[in-house]
């Protein structure tokens, strides 16, 4: 599959999510199953993608830094577009002094 | 301060807020390979952050693209849920392009704002998408400016987001850090042996099965 499938099907595919949802008959709602899929399944995705992302292609101390730094700026309620600055700056700044 | 006010006020702060992280999606995109074509179009056409992310870490892994659309497309399916509970304050009418804007912050704006949902939801929708899409093509094309990107440290941007979205979960939910827990040992056990993409979907799978249990 080339990569513009991929971008293509991910488009089509979570635009009919969103749509289906508006859509569908909202007695699904009352389903407990329907509830619990959607909020368990993206932790476990969420948490998946953060271990393979941060370690999947072995360990790399400027990376888990930056991540160590954006669970600090989480604990310290730093808002969402901060923590991430805090991860790329620690993890850049370590790559570029070498240490 | 009337009802609608406040909903307008907030769908604009967290509309402009969180568009801003359209600069971590573009840079953390092209970093992972795809082209800047590639990274707006998913964010013109995908529009929900948590799947653009996914896709995106895939395709750094060099990995199969099959689970990659598949695991974006089960981060998706959290919009469809959404849509369930907003279908009732929403136009029908509108409802080709309407779908186009439910997601994570749209809805959590029209939740906050019964009294004002449907000014609140377009609100966000409008500042959202036009900050999103604008910073996604800036962040982009000075990604792809740069030799390696990843001197900048803009591969650990990636994880990051996900643990900032993750975050709310893990402090309030004791049940979701064990579910969080699990999918870390899943994924990372998984890892040497399948290609890439597949372990995450192996995690989610996991979580699937405590659901039966």
């Amino acid at each position: 599959m080339s990569l513009w499938w991929a971008v293509i099907a991910t488009c089509v595919g979570c635009y009919l999510l969103k749509y289906a949802g508006l859509a569908a008959p909202r007695k699904l709602l009352d389903h407990p199953g329907v509830r619990r899929f959607a909020t368990v399944v993206p932790v476990a995705l969420l948490a998946a993608l953060i271990a393979v992302q941060s370690f999947g292609q072995g360990f790399d101390w400027p990376r888990t830094a930056g991540l160590g730094a954006a669970v600090v700026a989480l604990l310290l309620r730093a808002p969402f577009l901060l923590v991430l600055v805090v991860a790329a700056l620690v993890t850049g700044l370590l790559r570029i002094t070498g240490m | 301060m009337s009802a609608r006010h406040d909903a307008v006020r907030a769908g604009l702060g967290v509309g402009l807020a969180v568009g801003v992280s359209g600069l971590a999606f573009g840079a953390a995109a092209v970093t992972a390979g795809l082209s800047v074509a590639q990274a707006c179009a998913l964010s013109l056409f995908a529009f929900t952050g948590a799947s653009q992310f996914a896709l995106a870490g895939v395709v750094a892994g060099g990995g199969a693209l099959v689970p990659g659309v598949a695991g974006a497309l089960l981060l998706g399916a959290r919009n469809g849920l959404y849509g369930l509970r907003l279908a009732s304050v929403l136009p029908a009418r509108l409802r080709v392009l309407t779908a186009h804007g439910v997601i994570d912050e749209t809805s959590a704006v029209a939740f906050a704002h019964p009294g004002a949902a449907r000014a609140g939801f377009y609100t966000t929708f409008a500042a959202l998408y036009v900050t999103w899409n604008l910073t996604t093509f800036l962040a982009a094309v000075g990604a792809s400016a740069v030799a390696d990107p990843s001197v900048f440290g803009l591969d650990a941007v990636g994880p990051a987001t996900f643990l900032a979205l993750l975050w709310p979960r893990l402090k309030e939910s004791p049940e979701d850090r064990k579910v969080a827990l699990a999918g870390v040992v899943i994924a990372l056990a998984a890892t040497p042996f399948l290609p890439p993409g597949v372990p995450v979907l192996l995690a989610a799978a996991g979580a699937l099965a405590v659901l039966v249990r």
